[in-house]
């Protein structure tokens, strides 16, 4: 060895593998304006479509009358149901299992709702011709409050569902209802809460809010008559499933369909389903066989593409005098809207809910889910959340606290008394989850030594006593968070979406020079595949990051996936990615061996290739092996590079962490100061703690957002009232939090390289911290629970409706 | 959120500006910084036939002393009015609420003349304009007027602007040296209007409060001038009894309308709330 020959450890570095704070690579485009996105495409003769819609919540549509339209410079077609029912595409299925109009049949059900569909040579003139259009219509009686819906005399929503007593997820009790899931043992939780020392009963609600990514939901379909094909570029976080759904509904043969996502800009699950624009956009341009775009605006985005929670949780909690958890209660009204159209797997009406008994050590435990219409917009998808976790989260974690409350405990020695043991895993929930592993208590006490917890405690106590004495009008609050996540949607055993199972999938082709390309069936939407993915190659087959092109997005060339969302790209697509690397190691193995002239047994992996075990000089670099697999393979080996691996995950994966908020709240005018934001996740192997990092920031900034004020909220007419940025909550830098983060590794023992997502945990685990630090800042005077969001106006009513004006 | 047609001027002097503006009549607008007018023109909420541009107009910029007076042109920026010495040493009030307006983005290309001129509530300026008793240049075809920001603002969107007329400066009186002032805002966020704000200039004597104007912005179709809550801490070293008082005064002429940032009662409370700020604030920087 000359003082050339780099050490072990600089080896190591040039890879930029697993655990590197690598760079980003997608940001040298993105901060130089230079990513593709859908509205940067422009095709020959492309014609541009856009929406009449409906200013009413829920009317008859007597009459369409487009004739004025028609007659505005530049406008082609109007496009209505009465056209779309000649191709029989006036309704869609949903991933839910229900169906959903594409433009108003009849009736419309929501403001804001899909019309008509004008289509214009330049998006100017589809403006001019959608105020052109005439509807007639004839308002009915609207349904906006959940808790009315079922009432008998509630006005009949879906006229369409008139006479069907059950749908796709069983029977149907009302002509407003959905569908009603149960989960767990009924007999055995009520017979918890008969014998339980104390109980705790609150109807918790997690309001209705909207994922809002920065880019608005878009496409441009452009079918060729010629060839019979149909090429749709769109913000999909699924495209593999958008295909399918398009061969499915359109008779197109699913080969002939090209379906590509470019750069994405964010996605939180609005891009997860199927929407009126993309079938209206594809019909448009079979019609005049043009090139037709379709983009959303701010507005429409947030008040008639999918929506998030809205759900109404009644939660109780069964426990000892001492503070052991029995039994858990929990009922929810499931508020969907005009049409079930969440994006869950098929089988899970309402998502993963099921996790809501958290990270605590519950006997027995019961779930019911009424799911239930009103005339608001369809949905709801997971924003920035696995199914339904968010909510759970939510559920439980607020529910600890006022089971705190009313024990007289304090709410971290409860969750530390009720934690599900390191030496449980792998653990059985009561409501049927099999959790990978965890470490709780070594999570929770680090969080506790880090903020100094007890000294918080004193420090409230003592301005407690001075806010009684009258000498403060700062009240101060704690919100300890401790959540479990459920992601890696999702073993075929349990998740298919519209029967395809949730696998996700990698092809990898090194090149004959050590560079090769990585195409993954996942879809980053600013989540950094491009940077991670070739991370787990770089570590598992020794090649430089920087060497691995990542692809993604396109249908025709990358192997079938089921996309980015709920947290599943690192759990699914990350071991697919390992798995494929790991064949092409395989192979590799083998060429070493022939070209080293030794028996495959005796060599070894190390860092970038294959050494003789005992004689560390021997080597072949993984480099000159992907030359030699080129050239000169053993006989009878096929020559090339290549491996593709679809993964079917054994089990879920089962993020934790724990969070604390700690906040300050002026009660004279509500306005609040987040003095402390602490988030400690445990991710499992962490394969880029820089990017964990940048995505727990933007978790946290949408959990902020979320439980102190962003709301889609209606007004009793069915007007949404907040409908744009002035007033849909959207923090800028300065109102956020500064954040700190920290980490504990508790590997996932299924997962080829023990990674567990993390993009989802800090919505799921930061809502709950904010909204418990408000209820705790406010519990000293006599609250048990103030609904979230808890914006200014919220908290001084908080404040005077518990007598601090008096 | 895309425009209806409108036809595009661009006049390189007033006269011209005047001309057309007189000219087209109501179906024109013109156009200053534009983050009032583009919006709700991409809201189709307002769908102008002509827009005049007022930014190749010469002589509408810039920040002149004269005499007791400083004359700020109508196209000057909010940027350019932080830029400037002069703004922060004699009107420093002005900085304070300028700071407050939007983002840096915005204060870039919104103007003092659009933001007074335009007769939303909602805007910073009117009400701190009331107090600083500043007045209007206002240039239409029969010629120039001045018509003083205390009897400009007739309702939402309505002013004393009679059609074809053009605010071209504003003129504001130095304020006392030694005076005390301050300007309390409370938003939801960057960018957003006021739940409620209140502009303080005052004087003080020994001790008491010599001389006191209050304006409050957008706590009422108009901005306002609160009088009975200024009368009421004249002669008073502000304890909080007479803080109090003051607040309820001012809270009288309050008529807020609810929206999401609260409802009507809290929107006055606020109000009430930055009344007191101000004054606690203004009083402990007067010399």
């Amino acid at each position: 060895m000359n003082d050339m020959t780099p050490t072990r450890e600089q080896r190591e570095a040039k890879l930029e593998g697993m655990g590197c704070k690598r760079k980003r690579v997608e940001d040298i485009r993105f901060t130089q304006g230079k990513g593709n996105y859908v509205d940067d495409l422009k095709l020959p003769g492309m014609l541009h479509g856009d929406f009449v819609r409906s200013p009413h919540a829920h009317a008859r549509v007597k009459k369409i009358d487009d004739t004025e339209a028609l007659k505005v410079p530049g406008v082609l077609a109007v496009i209505t149901a009465e056209t779309l029912k000649t191709v029989n595409l006036a309704w869609m299925p949903t991933l839910a299992g229900d169906v959903q109009m594409v433009l108003a049949d009849g009736k419309v059900l929501f403001q804001n709702q899909e019309v008509a569909f004008v289509v214009a040579t330049d998006r100017y003139a589809a403006d001019d011709g959608i105020n052109k259009v005439i509807v007639e219509y004839e308002p009915l009686p609207v349904v906006i409050d959940p808790f009315k819906a079922m009432d008998a005399d509630a006005p009949v929503l879906r006229e369409d569902l008139a006479g069907k007593t059950s749908g796709a997820h069983g029977p149907r009790k009302h002509h407003n209802h959905v569908f009603e899931w149960t989960v767990g043992d009924k007999d055995l939780t009520d017979a918890a809460f008969r014998k339980a020392d104390v109980t705790i009963k609150e109807m918790l609600s997690y309001h209705r809010t909207h994922p809002s990514p920065l880019e608005t939901c878009q496409c441009v379909c452009s079918f060729d008559k010629i060839k019979g094909e149909l090429s749709i570029w769109g913000t999909f976080q699924a495209p593999h499933v958008i295909r399918t759904v398009v061969a499915l509904i359109s008779k197109i043969p699913e080969h002939k369909i090209h379906v590509i996502s470019p750069d994405i800009g964010g996605g939180f699950g609005n891009k997860v389903g199927a929407y009126p624009g993309y079938i209206c956009a594809a019909v448009a341009s079979i019609v005049t066989g043009k090139p037709v775009k379709w983009v959303e605006d701010r507005i429409e985005n947030l008040t008639a593409t999918s929506f998030a929670r809205d759900y109404h949780m009644t939660t109780e909690i069964a426990a000892t005098r001492e503070g052991r958890v029995t039994g858990l209660r929990v009922h929810v009204l499931a508020d969907h809207g005009a049409f079930d159209a969440c994006a869950d797997p098929s089988k899970w009406p309402a998502g993963f809910f099921n996790i809501v008994t958290g990270s605590y050590d519950f006997p027995t435990a019961h779930l019911s889910v009424d799911g239930i219409y009103t005339n608001k917009a369809p949905g709801g998808v997971a924003y920035r959340c696995s199914f339904r976790v968010t909510e759970a989260a939510y559920c439980i974690e607020r529910a600890m606290d006022i089971l705190a409350q009313k024990l007289g405990m304090d709410p971290a020695e409860l969750r530390l008394k009720n934690f599900i043991r390191a030496e449980q895993f792998p653990y059985h929930s009561a409501l049927g989850w099999e959790y990978d592993s965890g470490d709780y208590h070594t999570a929770m006490r680090k969080m506790m030594e880090t903020v100094d917890y007890a000294g918080l405690r004193k420090e409230q106590a003592l301005l407690r006593a001075a806010f009684k004495r009258g000498e403060t009008r700062e009240i101060m609050g704690l919100g300890v968070s401790f959540f479990t996540e459920i992601v890696g949607a999702g073993p075929s055993k349990n998740c298919d979406i519209l029967g395809i199972a949730m696998f996700d999938s990698c092809e990898i082709r090194m090149h004959p020079t050590g560079a090769g390309i990585a195409r993954v069936g996942s879809k980053s939407q600013g989540q950094g595949h491009e940077t991670t993915w070739a991370q787990i190659i770089a570590t598992e087959i020794g090649i430089p990051a920087d060497d691995i092109m990542v692809e993604e997005g396109n249908t025709d060339t990358a192997p079938y996936g089921l996309g980015t969302y709920g947290s599943r790209s690192t759990p699914v697509a990350g071991a697919a990615i390992a798995m494929a690397a790991r064949k092409i190691r395989a192979k590799a193995q083998m060429i070493a061996a022939y070209k080293l002239e030794v028996h495959e047994d005796d060599i070894e992996w190390d860092i970038d290739g294959f050494r003789v075990k005992g004689l560390p000089e021997k080597t072949m670099s993984m480099k000159d092996i992907c030359w030699a697999a080129y050239n000169s393979v053993p006989p009878g080996m096929e020559p090339g590079l290549e491996a593709v691996s679809y993964y079917d995950p054994p089990n879920m994966t089962y993020p934790f962490g724990a969070y604390i908020c700690v906040m300050n709240i002026d009660v004279d005018t509500g306005v609040y100061k987040v003095r402390r934001f602490y988030a400690l996740d445990d991710c499992g192997t962490r394969i880029n703690p820089m990017i964990i990092e940048g995505q727990v920031h933007g978790g946290l900034t949408e959990a902020f957002a979320i439980a102190m004020g962003q709301e889609i909220r209606y007004d009793d007419e069915g007007n949404v009232v907040t409908g744009s940025f002035m007033d849909f909550f959207m923090p800028t830098a300065v109102e956020t939090p500064h954040w700190e983060t920290d980490f504990t590794v508790t590997p996932s023992p299924h997962h080829p390289i023990g990674a567990k997502g993390v993009g989802e945990s800090p919505n799921v685990g930061g809502v709950p911290a904010f909204s418990n630090a408000v209820n705790d800042a406010f519990s000293f005077l006599g609250s048990t629970h103030i609904q979230m969001p808890h914006d200014y106006w919220r908290n001084w009513k908080a404040a005077k409706d518990l007598g601090v004006f008096a | 959120m895309i425009p209806g047609p409108f036809s595009y001027h661009r006049p390189a002097t007033l006269a011209e500006a005047v001309n057309l503006l007189s000219t087209l009549g109501d179906e024109a607008r013109p156009l200053a910084g534009g983050h009032s007018l583009v919006p709700m023109m991409k809201l189709r909420l307002a769908s102008p036939e002509h827009l005049v541009d007022l930014h190749g107009v010469a002589g509408l910029k810039g920040i002149q002393r004269r005499g007791d007076k400083i004359v700020i042109g109508a196209m000057t920026t909010q940027h350019e009015l932080l830029a400037s010495d002069d703004i922060g040493k004699s009107l420093p009030i002005l900085h304070e609420t300028a700071l407050l307006i939007a983002d840096p983005q915005v204060r870039y290309r919104g103007t003092i003349g659009g933001n007074v001129a335009n007769g939303d509530p909602g805007n910073d300026m009117p009400a701190l304009m009331m107090v600083l008793s500043a007045s209007y240049r206002l240039e239409g075809k029969s010629g120039a007027r001045e018509v003083a920001a205390n009897e400009f603002y007739q309702g939402a969107y309505f002013t004393a602007l009679e059609p074809g007329e053009l605010l071209t400066s504003i003129s504001i009186p130095l304020p006392a040296a030694g005076h005390g002032y301050a300007y309390e805002k409370l938003k939801r966020k960057v960018g957003d209007y006021a739940t409620a704000a209140a502009a303080v200039v005052l004087t003080m004597a020994g001790g008491k409060v010599a001389t006191c104007k209050i304006g409050l912005t957008n706590l009422s179709e108009t901005p306002l001038l609160a009088e009975d809550a200024a009368k009421a801490v004249i002669g008073t070293s502000l304890d909080p009894a007479t803080l109090k008082q003051a607040a309820a005064a001012a809270e009288a002429i309050m008529s807020p309308a609810a929206d999401a940032r609260g409802p009507v009662e809290y929107r006055k409370h606020i109000g009430g709330i930055m009344v007191t700020r101000a004054l606690q604030r203004a009083a402990g920087r007067a010399g």
